[in-house]
């Protein structure tokens, strides 16, 4: 298990205050000015010795992402812009770290900004984030009044941090419907190429990075790449936010290493599934996009990209949804369905209409109101979105439905074969 | 996708209130020169803020005001739903209902405002208080379920204590925010499990 002194969130839960006086004495700010000297190479170059991959879901590495930066800045000014559009089912660490932890952010956001030579910064919260949002704000004024940031800051490197706000747009988590959003427009995709990279916010380089990835960035920095690097396993480096919810006894958000055993996860820290562990069904394990695992798979899997890659599911957002075998997991996954017809932007044909089509026919299949070869028919369809899409979210809706079909085929069968003996004998 | 319009009743006109207009042109302020139309969103909220719900007048004001065509301003208002296109009650309730929270009985906070509020979602209540709508995935999942009323999350609730906190709203108190249970925020219930030991960093 992961010692607290190597944890990160050291206020993940809002015990102490959020401000600055306190954060300082978590050991934020510590040192900022320092890590500013040592250079834009370096910084990059500990960013990518340090393993981190991306928090957000699709697990990229940091460091490289921040390279991919224009080397100077030319008529264009550079962009960070900080992902907060937390909203993928089973996730909610970011928004610990925006109440209780945002000065790891906004310190996160002066260096990364420095990284790739922007002045300017905006994090984008979700609209439903209120409070949150304002937590947030209080840290940049903070940070302002304490000259940390802005104009002529005690740093060196002019930096201005402003906090946007979405209005509830699932898909505005999708980095370039982000940026759409953030430029005024509805949240519709880019195509890529070009990449924020060259192309980003208002025609300008922009990286786009989760808030996580943000916030750990400047502890990294402090205490090392080698540091991080020894946490997890190789490829899978670092702690990690996890969100245990669903039929667990205690559900909570806990900080600990990738890689940890997805059984002692929970059992250490969220209390075990309700029921004992021999009570489980399913688990979701990286957010509602990915595919569910069967128990049998949850009893030795790790949590970390790689290990949920090899068994045809995905870390995502570490989003553990547990259900036990009181799940109705045709419905559970049905409802997913519902939010992913509720979500799809509308722009590419598959996804506006796949998500419908998919959605109708889990309903049916809940009931068992369908045929045998429809599950086969569901498949194709869930195959004819997926890739075909400018995004990912039309992959995100088609995804759970295949791990449904994938381990729980027998299930779908049997509710058809009951349906139509009730229907039968009501002849 | 859904298809949100305009409602078919709308009132004559909309002006920001002198504060509010300060902040929209705080928002306006914080892009870059010629990019003002990035606070399309922020003009519309606090619009929303004023009014209780956002009206055609507010759609054409904003559109003069951050130099944008109407229908511009009118597909941000019909894409993000949390802009309210009709009505709402004083206090609008957002039920999480996606699977994270179903799983922990969000069922019992919809039918909990079925029965204290209106049968009916996106419906005001008889005595103009109170309207709820099933929300996507609030983002608070270990909490489960949980609801957002105004400005506030609402978090481990059960039927009984969604009919308690409506009922003291009816009655003009300020009920307990965040989780209703034994429990800070976010860390398992009955104690935590890490961040247990006090050093000196």
């Amino acid at each position: 298990m992961l010692a607290d002194k190597d944890r990160i969130f050291t206020n993940l839960y809002g015990f102490e205050s959020a401000g600055l006086e306190a954060a300082k004495k978590r050991g934020n700010w510590d040192g900022t000015k320092a890590i500013l000297e040592r250079g834009v190479d370096a910084i990059i170059d500990t960013m990518k010795k340090s393993g981190l991959r991306g928090r957000g879901g699709a697990g990229f590495p940091t460091g490289l992402k921040w390279s991919f930066m224009p080397k100077e800045v030319k008529e264009r000014p550079h962009y960070l812009v900080v992902n907060a559009d937390e909203s993928e089912p089973g996730t909610c660490k970011d928004r610990d770290i925006l109440r209780h932890d945002p000065h790891t952010l906004v310190e996160g956001c002066l260096i990364a900004s420095f990284a790739m030579r922007a002045h300017v910064a905006y994090i984008y919260v979700r609209g439903e984030f209120i409070r949150e949002r304002e937590a947030l704000q209080r840290a940049v004024d903070e940070a302002y009044a304490a000259k940390l940031i802005g104009k002529d800051n005690i740093h060196g490197w002019d930096f201005d941090l402003y906090v946007h706000h979405g209005a509830g747009a699932y898909i505005c988590g999708e980095e370039t419907a982000l940026l759409e959003s953030l430029e005024g427009k509805k949240g519709q995709p880019r195509l890529k190429p070009p990449f924020p990279a060259n192309m980003g916010l208002y025609g300008c380089p922009t990286t786009v990075n989760n808030v996580e990835s943000i916030a750990v960035a400047p502890t990294i920095l402090r205490r090392g790449a080698e540091w991080f690097a020894g946490i997890g396993r190789p490829n899978n480096t670092g702690t990690k936010v996890f969100c245990i919810s669903g039929h667990v006894n205690q559900p909570c958000n806990v900080e600990e290493a990738m890689g940890i055993p997805l059984k002692e996860l929970i059992e250490k820290h969220a209390g075990g599934v309700r029921g004992g562990w021999d009570n489980l069904l399913a688990i979701i394990p990286g957010g509602a996009s990915v595919p569910l695992l069967p128990k049998s798979i949850c009893d030795t899997v790790l949590m970390d990209f790689d290990s949920l890659k090899n068994v045809q599911s995905g870390l995502g957002t570490a989003a553990v949804i547990v259900m036990d075998k009181s799940t109705d997991v045709v419905k559970a996954i049905q409802r997913l369905a519902y939010f992913y017809k509720h979500e799809s932007c509308g722009q590419c044909t598959p996804c506006r209409e796949g998500t419908g089509w998919m959605w109708r026919v889990m309903t049916r299949m809940v009931k068992g109101n369908a045929s045998v070869s429809e599950i086969d028919l569901l498949y194709e369809v869930t195959k004819q979105v997926e890739g075909h899409t400018i995004c990912a979210l039309g992959d995100a809706a088609a995804w759970p439905i295949q791990g449904l079909i994938r381990h729980f085929r027998p299930e779908l069968e049997r509710r058809i074969a009951e349906y139509r003996a009730v229907a039968k004998a009501a002849e | 996708m859904s298809v949100r319009r305009l409602h078919e009743v709308q009132p004559d006109s909309f002006a920001f209130s002198e504060a509010n207009l300060a902040r929209v042109q705080g928002w306006m302020a914080k892009y870059p020169e010629g990019r003002q139309r990035s606070a399309v969103i922020a003009a519309l909220w606090i619009g929303q803020e004023q009014e209780g719900w956002v009206t055609k007048p507010m759609v054409e004001e904003v559109g003069k005001l951050l130099d944008m065509p109407f229908i511009r301003v009118l597909e941000v208002a019909t894409f993000y739903t949390m802009f309210y296109l009709a009505p709402v009650g004083k206090h609008h309730l957002q039920v999480c209902t996606t699977t994270p929270c179903w799983l922990r009985g969000s069922d019992e906070v919809v039918k909990a405002c079925k029965k204290h509020i209106h049968e009916k979602p996106h419906t005001v209540s008889a005595d103009g208080q109170f309207s709820w709508e099933e929300m996507e995935c609030l983002g608070a999942c270990v909490n489960a379920p949980m609801m957002l009323i105004d400005k506030d999350p609402y978090e481990d609730l059960t039927g009984d204590k969604v009919a308690e906190i409506i009922e003291a709203l009816r009655r003009g108190e300020t009920p307990k925010t965040g989780s209703q249970i034994d429990r800070h925020t976010s860390e398992p219930v009955g104690g935590r499990t890490t961040l247990t030991t006090k050093e000196e960093v």
